[in-house]
């Protein structure tokens, strides 16, 4: 992206000393001193960073695959990862205990009991079940797990079906992270354009785009979701769905977004560089796309983080009321509808666990978010 | 003064008849209409196809007319008589169906915006006179969390809290007992006691919002010359404080009703499921899974309105309280 010329030498390396190059730094150099400051912020994008790696690669993160069970393991609790065994000794290598099972004589439920004989120290690159990684190479190693078959280890305990719980999670970051981006991305392409217009030419055209983006946040989101994805034909697949519900969320996202540009816009519109640009006899797309866009840009990259978790939110509402995402896909309010039985969690709280990577994921967004906008206008004070 | 309001109401006319429009062709955006479902349900049902019946619904609903007309019989229906259509589902009026559950959905959501307001008033003004703070910083943290934690989960976590720890049942209104009683002090204090569930679980993001709002508005104010001359003066700080910035400031609060309300309204359905509160949310999403569409869609348009009227009202009342914005629409 082009750094917008605005009087300013491009800073010469000498980073290590703001106060003597603070006047000679590139606005976008001042802008990542700013964000740095935020420290909430830069811990935040290095959690996000990392929750985006393990979705792409979910596969290998991932020790099991998402629809591998064992009726062992139904609602087993979370194991603990453990350095000291029953006897009190040290091993070097971190350990899991199996379960074995028994049922409970009255509720007739599958309970787990640690079973201090059966030790299964935790490996990295270990063979488990094969995958297609991008649905392209066979693979079956895995990031970390045990080596006995038989046995799993289950960080973040079963489900009802007998599930890793932890993997699913895992796999559930792909669609959940990734609907908030597509979203997004969607959001911004009509807000710049329909923003653009709106507030490059103004007049009728900016009366009749101002009302209906009105109209559009009047409606209460949630029930229009619900109303749109209802509408969604139910015979559709997977990635139908999963565009599907992209497009429903984006329909409402980008009014903020365009009212956001069009007041940038209008600002933009009397500056000089705006004009001069003009009577050069620069083309009015030129105009937008060469001069004004990136001007505002680090404005509107904040604003996107911010609109991000929003998505991602609205996905897990979705989802969770059964108009969003479906099983077998997953995600992460998919996962959350495991919840809704609440003498079910009573007896298996770790079904919440799916909640906690939202509430960490939307947590490091908003942080993210923050620190970009105080970052984003580096010259105010 | 007048001319403004007039001119808002003016302005609400076209807003409602465009807000009746989306609503009219999102019922009509599900495949088959509302005669072949009733068709299906008959033929689940085991009953003979009634063509003379269907034939009638096909007239009294203008269903072989072209979409323009059916929309005209549609909301003429609804304004000269209140006739919102057939829910197929319940076999009943959709008139029938609505208003009650609409009333706790506007009981609940202004239920919510008091509680937001009561909330972030007192910690919007602590956090900004004391800017930096441990406290400021444990509000700040506390809201971004509230923020960042769906409605839906903070619910389920207090629902399950009660079940766990206090063998509680925190959904619904009412206690079972109390569930068809006649309105009695019990009664209320019985609501009480279940009301403040959602409520808390609603206002938590509002809250947060407003705190950053106020928090922000009043360390600009706090920061302007007449601040500093008044406290030359030997004004006392609360008085410093509440009789100035506190009341510019304050507008946030006000624009909130526009602002937060289609937010509350929306937030409610979601939580009323997993609650099982008896407003629109529950009645809503049943009637979109089952493609009852002239259910979902009154309550989508009734919703909408009721929205309307909140936003119509908190900019009356900023216009009051703020005689600059009276110029600008």
């Amino acid at each position: 992206m082009a750094s917008p010329d605005i009087g300013q030498v491009s800073g010469s390396g000498s980073g290590h000393d703001p106060t003597h190059s603070a006047e000679t730094a590139s606005q976008w150099q001042l802008m990542r001193w700013r964000f740095l400051q935020h420290k909430a912020a830069v811990v935040s994008l290095v959690v996000l960073v990392v929750l985006y790696l393990v979705a792409i690669v979910v596969e290998f993160v991932a020790p099991y695959a998402t629809d591998t069970y064992n009726i062992k393991y139904i609602t087993a609790p979370p194991m603990r990862v453990r350095f000291f065994d029953a006897d009190g000794r040290f091993h070097l290598r971190p350990f899991v205990y199996d379960y074995t099972t028994s049922r409970d004589a009255k509720s007739l439920r599958i309970v787990q009991v640690v079973d201090t004989d059966a030790m299964h120290p935790i490996r990295f690159f270990v063979r488990g079940d094969d995958y297609r990684f991008w649905g392209l190479w066979r693979w079956d190693r895995h990031l970390f797990g045990i080596d006995d078959p038989e046995a799993q280890i289950l960080l973040w305990g079963g489900d009802d079906q007998g599930r890793d719980l932890f993997s699913r999670t895992v796999y559930g970051a792909r669609l959940s992270l990734s609907i908030g981006f597509v979203g997004v991305i969607v959001s911004l392409v009509l807000g710049i354009l329909l923003g653009g217009i709106s507030g490059y030419f103004g007049g009728t055209l900016d009366m009749v785009i101002q009302r209906a983006i009105e109209l559009l946040q009047a409606i209460p989101r949630i029930p229009l979701w619900l109303t749109l994805s209802a509408a969604l034909p139910r015979d559709w697949g997977t990635v139908e769905v999963y565009f599907g519900i992209t497009i429903i969320l984006s329909v409402l996202g980008w009014t903020g977004l365009a009212r956001t540009v069009r007041g940038k816009f209008l600002a933009l519109r009397e500056e000089d560089f705006t004009q001069a640009a003009k009577y050069l006899g620069a083309s009015e797309m030129r105009i937008i796309i060469r001069h004004m866009v990136p001007s505002f840009s680090s404005h509107l990259i904040a604003v996107l983080t911010l609109r991000v978790p929003e998505m991602i939110l609205a996905e897990t509402s979705l989802s969770f009321l059964g108009l969003g995402l479906r099983e077998p896909v997953i995600s992460w309010g998919v996962l959350l509808t495991g919840v809704q039985n609440i003498r079910a969690v009573a007896l298996a709280p770790w079904l919440f666990l799916p909640g906690l990577a939202i509430v960490v994921t939307v947590l490091a967004f908003n942080f993210v978010g923050d620190g970009l906008r105080d970052a984003a206008d580096p010259y105010a004070q | 003064m007048g001319a403004y309001v007039i001119r808002r109401l003016l302005l609400f006319i076209p807003m409602m008849a465009a807000i009746s429009v989306i609503t009219f062709i999102l019922i009509q955006l599900p495949p088959g209409d509302y005669l072949t479902s009733e068709i299906m349900a008959m033929a689940e049902r085991g009953e003979e196809v009634d063509e003379a019946a269907i034939e009638a619904l096909k007239l009294r609903y203008g269903l072989d007319r072209p979409m323009v007309e059916q929309y005209f019989r549609w909301i003429t229906n609804i304004i000269l008589r209140g006739d919102f259509g057939r829910s197929f589902h319940w076999e009943q009026p959709v008139s029938s169906l609505i208003w009650e559950r609409l009333m706790w959905t506007v009981v609940i959501s202004l239920g919510s915006l008091l509680f937001t307001w009561v909330v972030a008033f007192p910690i919007g003004i602590y956090s900004a006179t004391n800017q930096y703070s441990i406290a400021d910083y444990l509000f700040t943290f506390f809201g971004f969390l509230g923020k960042a934690t769906p409605n839906f989960l903070l619910a389920l976590v207090l629902m399950w809290m009660g079940y766990v720890y206090f063998d509680l049942n925190m959904g619904g209104l009412f206690s079972a007992e109390y569930q068809r009683a006649p309105w009695s002090l019990a009664k209320v204090g019985d609501l009480i006691g279940h009301l403040w569930v959602p409520l808390v679980v609603l206002g938590t993001a509002g809250t947060a919002d407003l705190i950053r709002v106020l928090r922000a508005n009043l360390l600009d104010e706090l920061s302007k010359p007449y601040v500093t001359a008044a406290r030359a003066k030997g004004l006392t700080e609360l008085k410093l404080i509440a009789k100035y910035p506190v009341r510019i400031a304050i507008n946030p609060f006000v624009s909130s009703i526009g602002g937060v309300l289609p937010e509350l309204i929306s937030g409610a359905a979601i939580v009323s499921v997993v609650l099982s509160l008896p407003t629109t949310g529950p009645l809503m999403l049943g009637a979109l899974l089952t493609q009852d569409m002239f259910l979902a869609g009154s309550f989508l348009m009734l919703l909408t309105i009721l929205s309307l009227i909140g936003t119509l009202l908190s900019d009356i009342l900023l216009a009051v309280l703020d005689p600059r914005i009276r110029q600008t629409v």
